[in-house]
């Protein structure tokens, strides 16, 4: 029995790096989305096309490949990286990319009407963008950034593959020590579970403060 | 005589193949409240919008307050505007709208002050102070806190008022203020008209269908058709003895309708 409370704390201590890597790659993945989202809408065509390629790019190739590309490539250009930054930087950049698209549909979302509201005070399309499309868009892009914090915390197994001791590495030292498969794979099914319940909840009520008092049906 | 406000020269604007307007001139002077009526399509609207700079113009000139809106002259020539022209011509234009466009995530006060505090550099302070002074004279000194979807469509209409006069535009366009609040609440946004029209010497441009509310309020009334002007005159004129085979049609429908004229 104390035999399986050494291993629980391994497994737990993985737990901790797959939800640093969450937490931190998530930051990244929001201003990623933020920046390729609102470039996306650029009235400046050099601004759109880059947003447009990094977008295109991250969504088209495989995160495994991102991953591999940020922690042995990138060395061979001068820029090594420990396995938790290549972790959080490709993570960030793959999730960032669809995230972008969230963005740019919530911005666009927002009323013809409010955005003409913007122009009758003049105020200029930074100012109108800051303060009134912006805050109603971030409540329309909320549940899908929801789901992307959990499709990314759910990526962050991949890192494994660096030999980062996440949660899934964990489970598999625990497994090739004790021979025993169903507790370690049953523990990161548990807490991966838990996790992504823990991202929803978050998100939900972070939703519904957003959402009060602005108009009768969501609060 | 003091020099138009206003000088609208040969305005044209298409959407698509469809000219809304057709070389449409007109000119207002300082003060003075005018009523736009016609039927819909007729341009209207159109014309309201492009003074707030919200359509571009495919050609012709407009001039307000002694400067040309679309174009700036630069070493004596005449260039289009470009965004900080247009951000100088606008602080002089408030408009309201048919749909109040408030602003639904900010509190009625926030509505109000947004404006002036981002374009004007005005202080909390003194926006709030004259957002109070805006909002009592619209009669909604109490509703400050409230926000945009707890009020009714009158509330916000007068809201939206509010938000525009905080900015102190010289020329206020009005379109079609109360097409899209419930019978009872009309009187209530035109009040707010009418007390307006006394107590200051603002250019009011009025896009209606509240006929009855035209000829009381406005100084000359302008019946559009098909993109052009085809009757102008003082509300007695127009209302009680329309020259223009069209202008009469019009208001025949208008009345067979069951608006008050």
């Amino acid at each position: 029995m104390t035999q399986w409370s050494g291993y629980l704390g391994l497994i737990l201590q993985g737990a901790l790096v797959t939800i640093e890597l969450t937490l931190m790659g998530s930051v990244l993945a929001l201003i990623m989305a933020f920046l390729a989202g609102m470039g996306r809408v650029s009235r400046f065509f050099i601004v759109r096309a880059i947003a447009t390629v990094y977008i295109e790019f991250f969504r088209g190739t495989s995160i495994f490949v991102q991953l591999f590309w940020a922690y042995f490539v990138l060395p061979f250009a001068g820029l090594s990286l420990t396995p938790l930054q290549a972790g959080v930087l490709a993570l960030g950049l793959n999730v960032g990319a669809y995230a972008a698209e969230v963005v740019r549909g919530a911005i666009l979302s927002v009323g013809r009407e409010q955005y003409e509201a913007c122009t009758a005070l003049n105020l200029g399309r930074w100012q109108g963008m800051r303060h009134v499309i912006l805050p109603q868009a971030l409540l329309v892009m909320l549940p899908t950034f929801g789901n992307n914090a959990i499709e990314l915390l759910k990526a962050t197994s991949v890192v494994s593959l660096i030999s980062l001791a996440d949660l899934t590495f964990q489970a598999q030292v625990v497994r090739s020590q004790t021979g025993s498969t169903l507790m370690p794979f049953l523990s990161v099914l548990i807490i991966y579970f838990a996790l992504a319940l823990m991202i929803s909840w978050g998100v939900r009520t972070l939703e519904r403060r957003m959402a009060r008092g602005l108009d009768g049906v969501r609060v | 005589m003091p020099a138009p406000i206003i000088k609208v020269d040969a305005i044209s604007k298409s959407f698509g193949t469809f000219k809304v307007l057709d070389g449409l001139s007109m000119q207002v002077m300082p003060g003075e409240k005018l009523a736009l009526i016609g039927p819909s399509g007729s341009g209207k609207t159109t014309i309201l919008r492009i003074l707030m700079t919200l359509e571009k113009i495919d050609g012709g000139h407009i001039q307000v307050d002694g400067e040309q809106l679309y174009h700036m002259e630069r070493n004596g020539q005449l260039l289009a505007a470009d965004e900080r022209h247009l951000a100088r011509m606008r602080q002089k234009i408030g408009m309201v709208f048919q749909l109040f466009n408030l602003f639904p995530h900010k509190c009625v006060m926030d509505n109000v002050t947004l404006a002036p505090m981002l374009t004007k550099g005005v202080a909390r302070a003194a926006a709030e102070k004259r957002a109070i002074e805006l909002l009592d004279m619209v009669g909604l000194a109490d509703k400050a806190k409230a926000m945009p979807a707890q009020l009714s469509g009158g509330q916000k209409q007068r809201v939206a008022i509010a938000r525009a006069l905080a900015l102190s535009p010289k020329i206020m366009l009005f379109d079609e203020v109360t097409s899209a609040l419930d019978p009872e609440l009309v009187e209530e946004v035109l009040n707010v008209m009418r007390k307006l029209a006394a107590e200051t010497d603002m250019t009011m441009l009025l896009v209606t269908h509240e006929m009855g509310f035209a000829h009381d309020f406005a100084d000359r009334v302008l019946f559009f058709d098909r993109g052009r002007i085809v009757e102008e005159g003082k509300p007695d004129e127009i209302f009680r003895h329309p020259k223009q085979e069209r202008t009469q049609s019009f208001l025949k429908k208008i009345i067979a309708a069951g608006h008050r004229v």
